[in-house]
């Protein structure tokens, strides 16, 4: 019940007093309450939850997860590529 | 889809099992409170890929599998009213009470209706002004910010017509209490991300000091799950506890302010019984005093409704992370989505259906070359 899902804010109008926005989840268009992220406009990306956008996603943060993991990725082929070619490899990492 | 697949990348996954590989010298448990992120892990096999040396075991966040039963019954009550038009969340419709659910309500003549958003029950409830429309409100800190907006809503607009059925239940409670109680086998946990989003993570870092219980805030795709869980491993091997956030793109350590001011506004806290699990001290919220008028339990008789569980259902050790949802005699029995005898079964978040839905019969991986395709 807690899934939300990442959509593109379209345009932002109000209905009954309260903020709302047009999002576009790939292609899909449907409306969802923005009264708990006024900060949120056309072209910023937020999360929905049964009709209401509970936060907006910080691109920043998500690209700097994403360069943390590509370094991981980079990690990990390098000690591949100067590992010996011993298959008994230490499975227990005593660290 | 921007947001979604990079966090679905099987490359990222496969490497972050191997850090998860290299790091992990002892047995740990850990739990994922979310339903959500359950079902995920299920359906992606991610808890028969990691090694055998870590245990995932599934925790009490589904809100359809922790809602009483007596409220089941309460809303079938409500649901059976001439005057009442019943909206809830899809999952709850099929929850079966002592004899029914509410679908079976509506198959009688009730006027049952499935709803995405409490907002869209608000709207029925301005279209049909000589009708009572009741939200059944379930659901932990993403979901009550908003029923508190609906709440809100009818009373700036003088909606007499518009009332909850209030059952939410509060995250933070329930992990105090699994850790405190003398069965605890949990030694780290992956908080709810969408949870947090809502009231951030800054909650969660008194008990984490208490207990030095390590923690992750996490996501729900596959690569987001694996680094919560390298997270809590390096956590738990180092011995030094903290909430970490391992979804910083939605989560921050005080969570939407506004959606947390609303419901402050909105809703006090009392104690509340969790399905399968008991009495948790604090751990639910009720409509204050200023908004009884929008309580359906204030405005409709609804005594009488105390039932309970079906004897054979071990749904409460499942929700403890005590039991395997196999180790029911009556999974895949009896009890089947089709025929539910629990909570845990009905909805999709539920430890017992995702068991079912992806074949886990026993705790042995089916091939061991799944690996690759199920991401
Ligand atoms: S399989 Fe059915 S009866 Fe057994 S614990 Fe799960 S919901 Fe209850």
């Amino acid at each position: 019940m807690c899934l939300a899902i990442p959509g593109k804010v379209l345009d932002t109008y109000e209905d009954n007093d309260l903020l709302m926005g047009r999002i576009d989840y790939d292609g899909t268009v449907n409306t969802a309450c923005l009264a708990y992220v006024p900060e949120a406009k056309a072209g910023d990306y937020v999360i929905v939850h049964a009709g209401f956008a509970i936060s907006v996603i910080d691109e920043e943060e998500a690209a700097k997860t994403l360069k943390l993991w590509g370094e991981l990725f980079e990690c990990a082929a390098e000690e591949e590529r100067h590992k010996p070619k011993n298959p008994s490899s230490n499975k227990t990492g005593d660290a | 889809m921007k947001f979604l697949d990079e966090y679905r990348d099987p490359e990222i996954a496969r490497r972050i099992f191997g850090e998860i590989a290299k790091v992990t010298t002892r047995d740990w448990v850990i739990m994922e409170i979310c339903g959500g992120q359950t079902h995920s892990i299920v359906r992606n096999g991610i808890d028969q890929l990691l090694p055998d040396k870590i245990e995932l075991v599934h925790g009490p966040g589904c809100p359809v599998c922790v809602t009483p039963l007596e409220m089941i019954e309460k809303s079938i009550a409500l649901a059976r009213r001439e005057e009442v038009i019943l909206t809830s969340f899809g999952d709850m419709l099929r929850v079966p009470g002592k004899h029914h659910d509410l679908l079976s309500v509506k198959s009688e003549g009730g006027d049952v209706r499935m709803v995405y958003s409490p907002l869209e029950a608000l709207d029925l409830a301005r279209k049909n002004p000589a009708k009572r429309v009741v939200f059944f409100a379930v659901g932990f800190e993403t979901t009550t910010p908003h029923t508190a907006m609906a709440v809100w809503q009818a009373h700036r607009e003088g909606l007499g017509n518009f009332h909850l059925l209030v059952s939410h239940v509060l995250v933070p409670p329930a992990i105090e209490s699994l850790v405190s109680s003398p069965h605890n086998r949990v030694n780290g946990y992956l908080l709810a991300g969408h949870v947090c989003a809502v009231t951030g993570w800054r909650q969660y870092e008194p008990i984490c000091e208490r207990h030095n219980l390590p923690m992750a805030v996490t996501g729900f795709e596959p690569v987001d799950l694996l680094d919560g869980i390298l997270s809590v491993v390096r956590q738990l091997e180092s011995g030094k506890a903290t909430v970490d956030n391992c979804y910083p793109r939605i989560v921050t350590r005080d969570g939407n302010p506004a959606a947390q001011r609303l419901v402050d506004k909105i809703y006090g806290v009392c104690d509340r019984k969790w399905r399968g699990i008991g009495n948790i001290p604090s751990s639910g919220l009720i409509l204050r005093d200023e908004f009884k008028q929008f309580d359906a339990e204030c405005i409709f008789d609804l005594a009488g409704t105390e039932v309970d569980e079906p004897p054979e259902c071990i749904s409460g050790l499942v929700l403890q992370g005590l039991k395997k949802p196999f180790e029911c005699p009556e999974f895949g029995r009896k009890c089947t989505p089709a025929t539910p005898l629990g909570a845990t079964m009905v909805s999709s978040e539920g430890a017992c259906a995702a068991y079912y839905a992806y074949h886990r019969f026993s705790n042995q991986l089916p091939t061991s070359s799944a690996t690759e395709d199920k991401q």
